[in-house]
């Protein structure tokens, strides 16, 4: 042993540069560790990434897009009216196994029907374990909308709803809908120990687990029975990273492929790396500054207006995004289906604020609150810096704005119930759908919930009328039209001030083959391959 | 003892008297190069943060994107309006971190103010009452410095809300056994001197023989803690700073500017390094101070 | 002997009992509903809400729920993790030694050069020598580390390249945790090279970590010996002629490191406040971080387990001392 270190002590340079393992392994810098192993209850995208590769779904998005394709379902059957989807399962599917579990048969009809039976039922026996909280399962409005989920043999299994929904099927692509093996959730159950399910999980995708170390490390080796062929390559390591300059740095040596949100501030640099690519890709999302409609002063669209033409938004986004978003001028990101493009965006210019502003009777200019987030969003790289540029332009008309902030759960709960004057969120897409936006964020249904999103408390009924209008029409032409309208209102009512739509970025080293950015921020590796340097 | 006071210079002692004490103190003090340095650091940052108006080339506040992170002067594209830089948002360093050394200095007065008075108070009536009372203080005492001092202060200042007085108090809490422990031993000491036991044969309060006997006596190592004490406290805060749970921005507190920046470490320098700096050397002239003071007011050092 | 030993450890259950409750009742206080930090970023409905503070014992008044949670601690359970659902104690025990690898690395290092550099100086009282030792570990004890980290990085890591940014070993290592350190476990596995990551990786770790340290114990192994070499019985073996290096080395010393280990046993406490900042800079898979990473996560049963679990072993750190020191010196022991 001490030889071999003395050894190692001598030809350090030597053994760095070989690396130690010759298979291919693909590191890529996480940015934080995962909450557990089962996707049902996890909320974060960091925890998704990790149970992606784990898990299939019944249907999946195409890589780097938001099509619908097959996943374990082959094909499957929607009824006329829309409320009867039939899904045939491919037989080929195999479960990974483990030191305490080997499985005896493949992925069929019992483990889809308990994918939704442990989120949906309440005696279920697995329903409580680990958490009972299947947040996605409740959001995506699943108990509403299941009437039954029946297998009908082995490899199928009949699905049907209480009315028709557009999005369902993206739905269940989504990971909240991952398969887990029943089989072997019996066989903990049996032994005591059910929590072991989502602590050593078994799944059916692509790579399994082998070791997972909080806060430093997660380890998968690629599956070789995978039933959509193994994957190109051999290991994939996981290297929980939390710092965004740390991340760079070790992408710049080397130390990993792939890295997802940089630093804005590093852009300049990592664009000029000659190992590194940058891909970007427009992100589903918005960041905004919500006005609280139902309160003095911002009950005036006015006033509304008078704001949005202070603050100059170019300059914020440049400042704050550098390169890494675009100004937005719509609640929905201009790369969404049915974004309209013609609607004015409210010009900058301090001097016409000003003159509105003393038109709807506050010549002397006023007092506000500026709520901005504590955190780093996807949406927002700093709400802060945002918020200390903004206080610093409607200073210009007057304006006195005291920047607030409350720790990250508090802010949103308080937000939810209106509490704000003004106040900084955003939020990026589910399943990409407008209704995902216009909807649920600025809908009336949403403004009189206590914990619903529309933070702006805004609801107006022309356009409450379009967007709910637009939930239950099939036609996609006819949508677009009504949720193009509904832009049209929303900027001439400015409930809020919306900021900008990021743009993903990912760092990607140039011996990394065929990564492709998913338009839901997912990083997945499976079709990825490495080229010898 | 005596040995000294003869070497100390016999000018200010026209008469037969022995020097004033404060000169003698003078004597020792200045002799030590380390804590005369510290002294006139401390006095230009005291200086620097009364005239912050006057000598700040800049606003703090004021934002300007158009010259987002310059470099220092000496730099290429850095220009001598902007001596030290610019941060990500275009306001200047070195003003932001002249009315930093404002906050910095409160911080260390408020917080050394809020434990001395709160740990003498109780480490004198801990002293003094001996029995349960004691046995209390003590304990409490003992489980906070227990825990990791950081630790607690993150709490607190999480029940509290990150802030800057939030930050202080929390600060304030975490250094308060050394006050109190030092003050307690500081009474059972003298209190078993004869001086206090005649006061108390003569008929003297407690109350009366806290403040009037015992404390004038202890006030020595209580100044030294203090002058240590605000070097711990400009630190603590900076750290909490660090942490995103102190003064708030857009503030310049050193700790918070720090925070505020880090993400620009590998593409500009300057917006780290100057405020880690200005809480390097603030810290260390306390210390020096500190030092400086204990071996001047610690007969038994002195030699 | 034995009354001695008892009487120490009885004094632990107070401070064991007041930890839990400034535990509990401080987390209580903090502001936002730990049940909204369950639901993560999707918020949640009420129903649901009402349905799981009941489930975790929310509802239940404070002074009960405190009832609970101290039974259950008597008996080893400190609770699960609200955001990932394991226990507190697996969580704790799979992080601590990293975290103790670290501290034992920042010790080493600080006595190492500590203790000769302490000494040195007190050798060589008032020479060039002594004022730099003194002025570089006053300047080490004034050094905000949370900065002095970044500095270290951006020197070593990013302009020379030296050592690598964060973590505990090389990603490419694989290495079966058998003991949780890893200086250990790379030596035991096969894997070549894998012990020099481990090595690479600890540096600016411990240099930043033992920088307080490093300067306390210089100065008190200076002022310890000074005091040492004033004492009689040292002028007395000059006078009997003694080499200078046997006085040191053999009677000076060796009184000089009492104040000195007590001092490294205070210097815990510290060290974990410093393992927070460190850890946190370093991307360190520690305690330190895990407890931060709580805090801003609202995770109260890591906030209370891990608290606790601290103050158990700065505690233990402490008592060891105590008796350990009780057993150097006899006069201490009879004193009480």
């Amino acid at each position: 042993m001490k030889k071999s270190a003395l050894f190692a002590a001598i030809c350090v340079p030597a053994f760095l540069a070989a690396a130690p393992l010759a298979a291919k392994t693909l590191v890529y810098c996480s940015e934080g560790s995962p909450e557990n192993f089962y996707p049902g209850i996890n909320t974060t995208g960091t925890s998704f990434d990790v149970n992606e590769h784990i898990y299939d779904n019944i249907v999946d998005f195409e890589r780097g897009g938001t099509k619908v394709v097959p996943g374990l379902a082959e094909k499957w059957d929607v009824s006329a009216d829309g409320t009867v989807y039939t899904f045939h399962i491919r037989k080929n599917a195999k479960f990974h196994s483990n030191k305490g579990f080997k499985p005896t048969r493949n992925l069929n009809a019992d483990d889809i029907v308990f994918m939704f039976e442990r989120q949906w039922k309440e005696e279920n026996p697995y329903f409580k374990v680990t958490s009972p909280n299947h947040s996605y399962f409740n959001d995506m409005g699943m108990p509403k909308l299941l009437k039954s989920v029946e297998k009908v043999d082995d490899y199928t299994v009949k699905i049907t709803l209480n009315q028709p929904e557009a999005p369902f099927l993206s739905n269940l692509a989504m990971q909240w809908a991952g398969v887990q093996s029943k089989e072997y959730a019996d066989a903990m159950l049996k032994a005591g120990t059910p929590e072991k399910v989502d602590q050593d999980p078994i799944g059916s995708g692509p790579f399994f687990l082998v070791n997972y170390q909080k806060d430093a490390i997660v380890r998968f080796k690629a599956f070789p029975e995978y039933w959509g062929g193994k994957a190109k390559i051999d290991d994939l390591v996981f290297a929980i990273t939390p710092d965004a300059s740390v991340r760079w740095a070790k992408l710049q040596k080397g130390e990993c492929h792939v890295m997802p949100y940089p630093n804005p501030a590093d852009i300049e640099a990592i664009k000029k790396d000659p190992n590194v690519t940058l891909m970007d890709q427009a992100g589903l999302n918005i960041g905004y500054l919500a006005y609280q409609t139902t309160k003095k002063p911002f009950d005036d669209v006015r006033v509304r207006k008078a704001f949005n033409m202070a603050m100059n938004k170019k300059a914020i986004v440049d400042a704050v995004f550098l390169s890494s978003g675009v100004p937005a001028k719509s609640p929905i990101p201009p790369s969404m289906w049915s974004y309209n493009d013609s609607v004015k965006e409210d010009e900058y210019n301090p001097e016409a604020a000003k003159k509105l502003l003393a038109e709807a009777g506050y010549p002397n200019g006023l007092e506000t609150d500026l709520w901005a987030m504590p955190v780093q969003r996807p949406y927002n790289p700093n709400a802060r810096r945002i918020a200390e540029l903004m206080q610093a332009d409607l200073a210009k008309i007057g304006v006195k704005a005291e920047i607030k902030s409350f720790e990250w759960g508090e802010y949103r709960k308080r937000a939810q119930a209106g509490e704000h004057q003004m106040a900084q969120l955003g939020w990026t897409g589910d399943n990409g759908d407008p209704d995902n936006f216009l909807h649920t964020l600025l809908g009336c249904a949403s403004a009189q919930s206590a914990s619903g999103s529309n933070i702006a408390k805004w609801c107006h009924k022309p356009f409450d009328d379009l967007v709910t209008k637009a939930k239950v029409v099939t036609d996609q032409a006819e949508r677009t039209k009504l949720y193009q309208q509904a832009q049209v209102i929303f900027k001439e009512q400015a409930p809020w001030f919306t900021v900008a739509h990021a743009v993903q970025l990912k760092p990607v080293r140039k011996e990394v083959v065929d990564f492709k950015l998913s338009p839901f921020g997912r990083h997945t590796f499976y079709g990825v391959d490495l080229k010898d340097k | 003892m005596t040995a000294e006071t003869m070497e100390a210079p016999a000018v200010a002692a026209p008469t037969a008297t022995p020097p004033h004490p404060l000169r003698e103190f003078w004597g020792y003090f200045s002799a030590n190069h380390g804590a005369v340095a510290g002294l006139v650091i401390i006095i230009a940052v005291v200086l620097v943060a009364l005239l912050a108006d006057v000598i700040a080339p800049h606003s703090p506040y004021v934002t300007d994107t158009s010259i987002a992170l310059k470099p220092p002067f000496w730099q290429e594209g850095g220009s001598i309006a902007y001596p030290l830089g610019t941060d990500p948002i275009g306001r200047d360093i070195l003003s932001r971190l002249i009315y930093g050394a404002r906050l910095s200095l409160l911080i260390g007065l408020v917080v050394v103010a809020i434990s001395i008075v709160a740990g003498t108070v109780l480490g004198l009536v801990a002293g003094f009452f001996r029995g349960l009372t004691e046995i209390f203080i003590m304990r409490l005492m003992d489980i906070i410095l227990t825990l990791p001092s950081l630790l607690l202060a993150i709490v607190i200042v999480a029940v509290l809300g990150p802030g800057l007085m939030n930050s202080m108090l929390a600060v304030a809490l975490v250094i308060l056994p050394h006050y109190v422990r030092l003050a307690r031993a500081a009474v059972i000491t003298e209190t078993s001197k004869d001086y206090v036991t005649a006061a108390r044969v003569s008929g003297a309060g407690t109350t009366r023989l806290m403040f009037r006997e015992v404390l004038p006596n202890c006030t020595a190592p209580l100044i030294v803690q203090a002058s240590l004490g605000i070097s711990t406290a400009i630190l603590d805060a900076a750290a909490l700073g660090f942490l995103g749970l102190g003064a708030q921005p857009p503030s310049p507190e050193w700790g918070t500017m720090l925070a505020d920046a880090r993400e620009f470490v590998l593409r500009a320098w300057w917006v780290v390094t100057f405020p880690g700096l200005a809480i390097l050397i603030t810290v260390l002239a306390f210390n020096l101070l500190g030092d400086g003071l204990r071996d001047a007011l610690d007969p038994k050092l002195k030699r | 002997m034995l009354r001695f030993i008892l009487t120490r450890v009885s004094l632990i259950i107070p401070t064991f009992l007041g930890i839990t409750l400034l535990a509990f009742f401080l987390i209580r206080l903090v502001p936002g509903d730990p049940i909204e930090t369950l639901a993560g970023e999707r918020g949640i409905d009420p129903a649901r809400h009402e349905q799981l503070r009941k489930e975790y014992g929310f509802d239940q008044p404070v002074i009960v729920q405190y009832g609970i949670y101290l039974s259950r601690v008597l008996q080893g359970d400190l609770g699960k993790s609200m955001i990932t659902q394991e226990p507190v104690l697996t969580e704790f025990s799979a992080l601590f030694p990293a975290t103790v690898e670290l501290a034992l690395c920042a010790i080493v290092f600080a006595l190492l050069i500590g203790l000769p550099a302490g000494m040195l100086a007190a050798i060589r009282r008032n020479s060039i020598f002594d004022h730099g030792v003194m002025g570089v570990s006053l300047t080490g004890y004034s050094m905000p580390i949370f900065w002095w980290g970044l500095i270290l990085i951006l020197i070593f890591s990013v302009q020379l390249d030296l050592t690598p940014v964060s973590g505990r070993i090389d990603v490419l290592y694989y290495i079966e945790p058998t003991t949780g350190f890893l200086l250990i476990d790379t030596l035991l596995s096969d894997e070549e090279g894998a012990f020099w990551s481990a090595v690479k990786h600890l540096i600016l770790p411990t240099i930043v970590l033992g920088t307080v340290p490093l300067a306390v114990i210089a100065r008190m192994t200076r002022s310890a010996m000074l005091e040492v070499l004033g004492e009689d019985y040292i002028r007395t073996a000059k006078a009997k002629g003694l080499s200078r290096f046997r006085i040191v080395a053999l009677h000076a010393l060796r009184n000089a490191l009492i104040p000195v280990v007590t001092v490294i046993g205070l210097q815990v406490g510290v060290l974990f406040t410093g393992a927070i900042l460190t850890e946190t800079i370093f991307s360190w898979p520690g305690v330190g971080k895990w407890l931060i990473d709580a805090i801003f996560r609202r995770d109260y049963p890591v906030l209370q387990g891990g608290a606790l679990l601290l103050g158990i072993v700065v505690m233990a750190v402490n008592l060891l001392v105590d008796l350990t020191y009780g057993l150097i010196n006899p006069r201490i022991r009879h004193n009480r």
